[in-house]
């Protein structure tokens, strides 16, 4: 087993795992980045978005060979200073109640922003609908999303 | 940290001076022990129940001695003792408390935290401000009289002069506690009723909170726990040779509850476990199916239960009134599905235990975890951390036990990570019922005779195996009806099933008021009458249900034309001291049902936080909806049936409702805000099915009659 290498978070990150670990068990465990949940194991849920290349993926299913060689980013890496559009929205709106579901929330968000910089109800309905939230956050979700689309006013 | 001043239980404070760091004010929560209790029996010192901490340098700590699992409580409880204190709200900072006796009741459930802690919390602000007046006053030669506090500062208006808390804190430390305070006009509130950003926010968009899962302490393990999939079951024996194949598995060991294999990271744990080789004695229950338990329920249908509440005389009533109304309504059992899944780091070494817990009863677990360990409860120490959710379901300790069991058998700390399928399949359930409703109708379309009778298991009872009587929680809305009918009864029977029951959030409220209010519905149809008016005339002594009911059908538009195949639906419901009417607005084409919006009122008495109010409403609305629309846990063969979000869907995005909450102003003692906005969503969304294409669901959830 030799070490794969991926790009975290702007850096060069190296880990010594079997290839068929998930990315989240590596974030979490091997790494220590706590930020990204675990939630169902199955890609049902998003609890556990990251960015790979810029895409929203489910890293509980993701197994750690498929992003060697490649750019991930998790929700400690989102933005230096911690103040993305979506944090800043996040925070005006006081959108999280338990909060464990809401960095999968906003890394699926700031992947639906880059793609569509101001989007529908409909566009957010498509692309926020994989991620689960039992504490019922997403009206504040909706808003907080616009929110950031019209760059922090509402 | 020492306590110095001699105080009584009375007076309920404690200060001291902790090393020179400042005034320390311990206060007592009464618990209703303390409360029957009439002397300082103990003699000499008592441990307080929370503090708060007032440092040199101006910085405010507010010890928080409930769970915060999403509903605001790190923020709206250091919120009244703010407002008393006349603190500058943004030197405060929260510690969250141990599990502690000298805290009082941690327990964090039945939406009490503001109603218990409203009275304590304010002594407490109020009793430092009344000390720092006081010291301010002292240095400065001046009567206290003419010294105020504001914004975190004493100020002598007459000279301008002003003192901060920090710089008088220790002055303040050393003076004795005054034994009555004055609490301030709640027309003067200038943080409690306003809206205030949660504390815990930041920490939650940045991914630093630290949730149950995310504890690290150096040298620790993870474990998973094969549990017997059969209610009952347990191992006969096992294979752990392919499992300690993998490298990284450190070990396989048996446990009360199954077995557990421990690993260097919880994919390995889980890897493991796939590899085991269990041999199970399913035990008694394998015939048990969800269609059993309808049959056991329709056996004993005819069976009394014990009465809950008894108003004239229903039967007779029932006998000779014109017109006879009956309807059975039947729930299913559903799951809690927090979004964290259940898990606990443990650190059990031979004469002590550190647990690390997202815990919803801290005590509990304690207590447990130090029975089993044959530890004294003290030399467990629990830290409670953030809740990805709790509803109710972390109220039980189990997963704590399981951790401290497990960590005791490595040697290590060890994190038990419960996959989600554990969480679903071995969780105590919100019971199943089966709820059946007679009404006895006047000429006039008035009801003279309701009578209630319910079947389920009771949560009491099987918790406690020495139970006997009424479990109150179980006839809770069902009892209180609030309707003006002259002849009610109301019981309920124990039937006895060995499916783990427990607390989800609003408990038999969500059932109750189903049944309650779609049974109301079906009342005034009968009648020819209005519902939102039926219901008005029904509760004219009601002046609080009243109110959340006209201002809820007023925001919503009552009675204005709709488009075709949309109709509105109404209920209100008292619980946990709260009233809550919600409007709902819905669609059922194609047999679809779509919910637009709901409209909602709520009446909570006195509130903390606006901005968390409405929240709570959203939330609850959009678990309620869940379990209206889509939740269900059957049973097949003694097992769970479900496992996942595949089979156990769960509103999304693309299903939200628009919300509108509306807060009734009002001088009343603070209700609960947790559960209250739960129970009116499901019959609120059956009438306005009904409303809109004339169909009544008398069984949820409506998924089963209904896609959605």
């Amino acid at each position: 087993m030799s070490p794969i290498t991926f790009t975290l978070n702007g850096k060069q990150q190296s880990v010594d795992v079997s290839p068929e670990m998930p990315l989240l068990w590596v974030l979490r465990d091997t790494l220590g980045l706590t930020g990204t949940k675990y939630g169902c194991g199955m890609a049902l849920c998003g609890a556990c978005t990251v960015h790979l290349e810029g895409e929203a993926i489910r890293s509980c299913v993701t197994p750690i060979s498929d992003v060697a060689g490649k750019k991930v980013v998790t929700i400690e890496g989102l933005s230096p200073e911690n103040n993305h559009a979506l944090q800043k929205a996040w925070i005006a709106e006081e959108v999280p109640q338990c909060g464990y579901c809401q960095p999968g929330q906003i890394m699926n968000s700031a992947a639906l922003l880059a793609k569509t910089p101001n989007p529908s109800d409909a566009d957010i309905d498509a692309a926020m609908s994989g991620n689960i939230c039992r504490c019922g956050t997403y009206q504040r979700i909706r808003s907080a999303i616009h929110r950031a689309a019209a760059g922090g006013a509402k | 940290m020492s306590t110095t001043s001699k105080v009584t239980r009375r007076n309920f404070m404690k200060v001291g001076a902790l090393a020179g760091t400042g005034l320390v004010i311990a206060f007592y929560l009464p618990s209703s022990h303390e409360l029957n209790t009439s002397a300082d029996s103990a003699g000499g010192s008592f441990a307080p129940n929370a503090f708060l901490q007032i440092e040199p340098d101006g910085k405010i700590t507010v010890w928080v001695t409930k769970s915060e699992m999403g509903q605001g409580i790190q923020t709206s409880l250091p919120m009244l003792v703010a407002e008393e204190l006349e603190a500058d709200w943004a030197t405060i900072h929260i510690k969250q408390a141990d599990a502690n006796p000298k805290y009082g009741d941690q327990g964090t459930g039945g939406s009490e935290s503001i109603r218990t802690m409203w009275t304590p919390l304010r002594k407490a602000g109020a009793t430092a401000r009344t000390m720092l007046i006081a010291a301010a006053a002292q240095t400065w030669g001046v009567d206290k009289s003419t010294c105020k506090a504001k914004s975190g500062a004493v100020i002598h208006a007459p000279s301008g002069r002003k003192l901060t808390y920090g710089e008088l804190a220790i002055k303040a430390s050393k003076l004795p506690v005054p034994t009555t305070v004055a609490l301030k006009d709640p027309k003067d509130f200038t943080i409690i009723g306003k809206k205030t950003p949660r504390l815990d926010t930041r920490e939650k968009v940045e991914g630093k909170a630290v949730f149950g899962l995310d504890v690290r302490v150096p040298g620790m393990l993870y474990a998973t726990l094969a549990q017997c999939p059969v209610f009952g079951g347990k191992v006969v024996s096992f294979d752990a040779t392919k499992a300690k194949a993998i490298k990284g598995v450190r070990d396989v060991v048996k446990v009360r509850d199954g077995i557990a294999v421990i690993a260097e990271n919880t994919w390995l744990a889980m890897e493991g476990r796939r590899a085991l080789d269990i041999k199970w004695d399913e035990g008694p229950n394998t015939g048990m199916s969800s269609p059993t338990i309808s049959r056991m329920f329709a056996e004993q249908s005819k069976q009394p239960g014990l009465v809950a509440r008894s108003v004239g005389d229903a039967a007779k009533a029932l006998a000779s009134a014109p017109n006879i109304l009956e309807s059975l309504y039947e729930f299913p059992y559903l799951a809690h599905a927090t979004m964290e899944p259940m898990n606990c780091t443990a650190d059990a070494r031979a004469d002590r235990c550190e647990i690390w817990a997202p815990t919803q009863f801290p005590s509990w677990g304690q207590e447990m975890a130090a029975h089993l360990l044959g530890l004294k409860p003290e030399k467990v120490t629990v830290h409670v951390t953030l809740l990805g959710g709790g509803f109710g379901r972390r109220a039980n300790p189990d997963f704590m036990v399981q951790a401290a069991e497990i960590s005791k058998a490595a040697g290590a700390p060890v994190m038990l990570v419960w996959t989600r399928e554990d969480d679903m399949q071995h969780d105590f359930y919100r019971p199943t019922s089966s709820q059946l409703l007679r009404a006895g109708i006047d000429n006039k379309g008035f009801p003279v005779a309701w009578h209630h009778h319910i079947l389920g298991p009771s949560i009491d009872a099987q918790m406690n195996p020495n139970f006997k009587g009424l479990d109150k929680g179980a006839v809770d809305v069902a009892a209180s009806l609030p309707y003006a009918v002259p002849n009610i009864h109301v019981d309920f029977l124990n039937v006895s099933i060995p499916v783990p029951v427990g607390w989800w959030r609003s408990v038999w409220a969500s059932q109750h008021a189903y049944a309650n209010e779609c049974f109301l519905d079906e009342i005034a149809f009968a009648s020819r009458s209005d519902p939102y008016e039926f219901r008005m005339k029904l509760l004219a002594n009601e002046p609080r249900y009243k109110g959340v009911l006209k201002l809820a059908a007023t925001k919503a538009g009552w009675g204005k034309k709709l488009p075709e195949e949309r109709g509105m639906g109404i209920a209100v419901v008292k619980s946990f001291g709260t009233y809550v009417a919600q409007v709902a607005e819905v669609t059922v084409e194609f047999k679809k049902v779509t919910v637009h919006r709901v409209v909602c009122a709520v009446d909570c008495g006195h509130y903390v936080n606006p901005d968390t109010i409405e929240a709570q409403m959203q939330s609850a609305i959009v678990m309620g909806l869940t379990a209206a629309l889509k939740g269900e846990i059957t049973i097949d063969r003694g097992r769970v049936m479900q496992g996942n979000f595949n089979d156990y869907p769960v509103l999304r995005m693309d299903e939200m409702p628009v919300i509108e909450t509306y807060i009734v102003p009002s001088q009343e003692k603070p209700g609960g805000i947790g559960e209250p906005g739960l129970p009116p969503i499901a019959p609120a969304v059956s009438n306005a099915i009904f409303a809109s294409i004339g169909k009544r669901i008398r069984r949820l959830p409506i998924r089963s009659t209904y896609p959605t």
